[in-house]
C-alpha cells in the first residue's frame, strides 16, 4: 500500500491523533498493514520487540504460559488499542505472548524504524512518548486492580 | 426443619422477623446459591423496589442482610442470592426446599429506575454485585420502551465465576440490551474480554452524558468505576451505587453501619456518588 494511503490509515488511528501531518508522514515511513487469523501469534515471550501492532479490528489476548496451567490471558486488546509498550525502552523484549483470539486487522510498526526516527527528532519522539505513557499508566492501574482480586469472598 | 408455630410478626415492628420458607436452591458458583423464598402463610411478600434488601435469619445461628436478586413484579415469590462466607450465609447456604427461615424488610433505598425514563442506562457490576442490579434489569426490561439505550457492563474475576451465566447469555441475544463481559484472567479458550470492568468504559453504547449509570459491586471496583465513568463525561450526580457497612438492626437504629453521617441501612445502601464521593476515600469510614 502507497505511503499516502498508510498516513491515512495511521491518522485514523487514536495513538496518532493530532499529531501534525510531518509527524504522521514519518510514523507512516514505519507502517504496514497486517493480518492474522484466529490462533496466529503478533509475537511470542522472550522475542524481540520489533514491531507494535496498531489494532484495526479483531481482539487480541495477551497471555502467559504457566507449567501445569496452560496459557492464562491477563487483557484483551480491540479495535482502536496498540499491542505492546516493550518496543519503547530496553532491552526491547516481549515479557508475553500476543494471540489474535479472532481475525485481527493492523496497522504493524517497525518498532527499530520508529525509536530511530523519535532519536533523530526529539520533538516526535516526545509526542510519541505522550502517546504511549499514558497507555502504559492506564495499563499498570488496571493490573493493580487486578492483582487486588476483588471479586473475590472476603478474607 | 419443621414449621414453627409462631405468628407472623406484628405489622409495623420492624425487628420482628416473619417467618419464610424456602421453596428451592439453585447452585449458582461454588460458594454462592440462589434462595427461592415463599411467606410461611402463603400470603405476597411486601412490594419492594430494586436495590432494596432484606434481613435473613436463620434459627439459632443469626441474622444478616442480603439483596434481593428477583424479580420485583414477583411478590409470591422473593429471590435473593447469597455468597458462603461466614457463619450465616454459609448456613443460609446450606438451606434447602421445605427449610424455615426468618426474614425482616424489605429496607433501604433503591436504583433509579424510575428517574432514568427517557435516558440511558449503564449498569456497571462486579462478581456479586450483579444481583442486587437484577431486579432493576427485570424492571428495565420489563418497561423497555421507556428507555433509551441500555447496556451491562459485568466483570468478574474468571469464565468459571460468571453470576446468572444462561440470563446473561439471553441477554446478550436481545437486540435492544448491550451486555459486555470481562474478567480478570482466563485460559487460552475464552474469546471475549479480559481485563478490568472499567476497560469496558471507552467503547460503551450509551451516551455518558444524558445517562444514568447503576454500579454495584466491590468498592474498590465502584471508586474506580465511578470515576471512569465521570471521566468520560458522565455527571457525578448520574452515577448511583451501593454500599454495604455492617448492617444490624438495619433500620437507623444501632449505628453499626454508620457511614460518615449516614446510616448504609436507611440512607442507602444505594447512593448517589456526588453525595459519597469524598467519603469513599476516607480509611476511617
Amino acid at each position: 500500500m502507497a505511503i499516502e494511503g498508510l498516513a491515512r490509515i495511521v491518522r485514523e488511528q487514536k495513538m496518532f491523533a493530532g499529531l501534525n501531518e510531518g509527524f504522521i508522514e514519518l510514523a507512516a515511513g514505519c507502517a504496514k498493514n497486517v493480518r492474522f487469523d484466529a490462533d496466529g501469534y503478533l509475537f511470542r515471550t522472550g522475542e524481540a520487540a520489533d514491531w507494535l501492532y496498531l489494532v484495526r479490528g479483531g481482539r487480541v489476548a495477551l497471555e502467559v504460559v504457566t507449567p501445569g496451567r496452560g496459557a492464562v490471558q491477563f487483557l484483551s486488546l480491540g479495535a482502536g488499542e496498540v499491542v505492546g509498550i516493550s518496543w519503547l525502552l530496553p532491552p526491547f523484549r516481549w515479557g508475553y505472548d500476543a494471540r489474535a483470539v479472532e481475525p485481527v486487522r493492523a496497522v504493524a510498526m517497525d518498532a527499530r524504524c520508529l525509536r530511530d526516527k523519535c532519536e533523530a527528532d526529539h520533538d516526535l519522539g516526545y509526542a510519541v512518548l505522550k502517546r504511549f505513557l499514558p497507555v502504559l499508566v492506564e495499563r499498570l492501574q488496571a493490573t493493580r486492580l487486578q492483582m487486588l482480586d476483588v471479586y473475590g469472598a472476603p478474607r | 426443619m419443621a414449621l414453627p408455630a409462631e405468628p407472623a410478626a406484628p405489622d409495623g415492628d420492624p425487628l420482628l422477623p416473619r417467618v419464610a420458607r424456602v421453596l428451592r436452591r439453585t447452585r449458582e458458583l461454588p460458594d454462592t446459591v440462589t434462595l427461592e423464598l415463599a411467606t410461611a402463610d402463603g400470603s405476597p411478600f411486601p412490594a419492594y423496589r430494586p436495590g432494596e434488601f432484606t434481613m435473613l435469619y436463620v434459627f439459632g445461628v443469626g441474622e444478616i442482610p442480603v439483596s434481593i436478586s428477583g424479580d420485583p413484579a414477583d411478590r409470591m415469590r422473593l429471590v435473593q442470592t447469597i455468597r458462603a462466607v461466614g457463619p450465616v450465609s454459609s448456613a443460609l447456604s446450606r438451606l434447602s426446599a421445605g427449610d424455615v427461615l426468618g426474614i425482616r424488610g424489605p429496607y433501604g433505598t433503591a436504583w433509579p429506575v424510575a428517574a432514568a425514563e427517557g435516558r440511558d442506562v449503564l449498569l456497571m457490576a462486579g462478581g456479586l454485585g450483579l444481583a442486587p442490579l437484577r431486579p432493576a434489569i427485570y424492571q428495565l426490561l420489563a418497561n423497555r420502551q421507556k428507555f433509551g439505550r441500555l447496556e451491562l457492563m459485568y466483570g468478574t474475576r474468571s469464565p468459571d465465576e460468571i453470576l446468572f451465566l444462561h440470563q446473561i447469555e439471553n441477554w446478550r441475544r436481545r437486540l435492544d440490551f448491550d451486555v459486555e463481559v470481562t474478567v480478570d484472567h482466563a485460559g487460552g479458550t475464552w474469546r471475549r474480554n479480559v481485563g478490568v470492568v472499567t476497560r469496558l468504559i471507552p467503547r460503551m453504547s450509551v451516551n455518558p452524558r444524558d445517562a444514568i449509570a447503576m454500579v454495584c459491586g466491590p468498592e474498590v471496583m465502584m471508586r474506580y468505576g465511578a470515576i471512569a465513568l465521570h471521566d468520560a463525561g458522565m455527571p457525578e450526580s448520574g452515577i448511583w451505587m451501593a454500599l454495604e457497612r455492617n448492617m444490624k438492626c438495619a433500620v437507623g437504629l444501632c449505628g453499626h453501619c454508620q457511614f460518615a453521617g449516614s446510616f448504609a441501612c436507611k440512607d442507602g445502601s444505594v447512593m448517589r456518588y456526588d453525595t459519597v464521593r469524598d467519603m469513599l476515600a476516607l480509611r476511617e469510614i
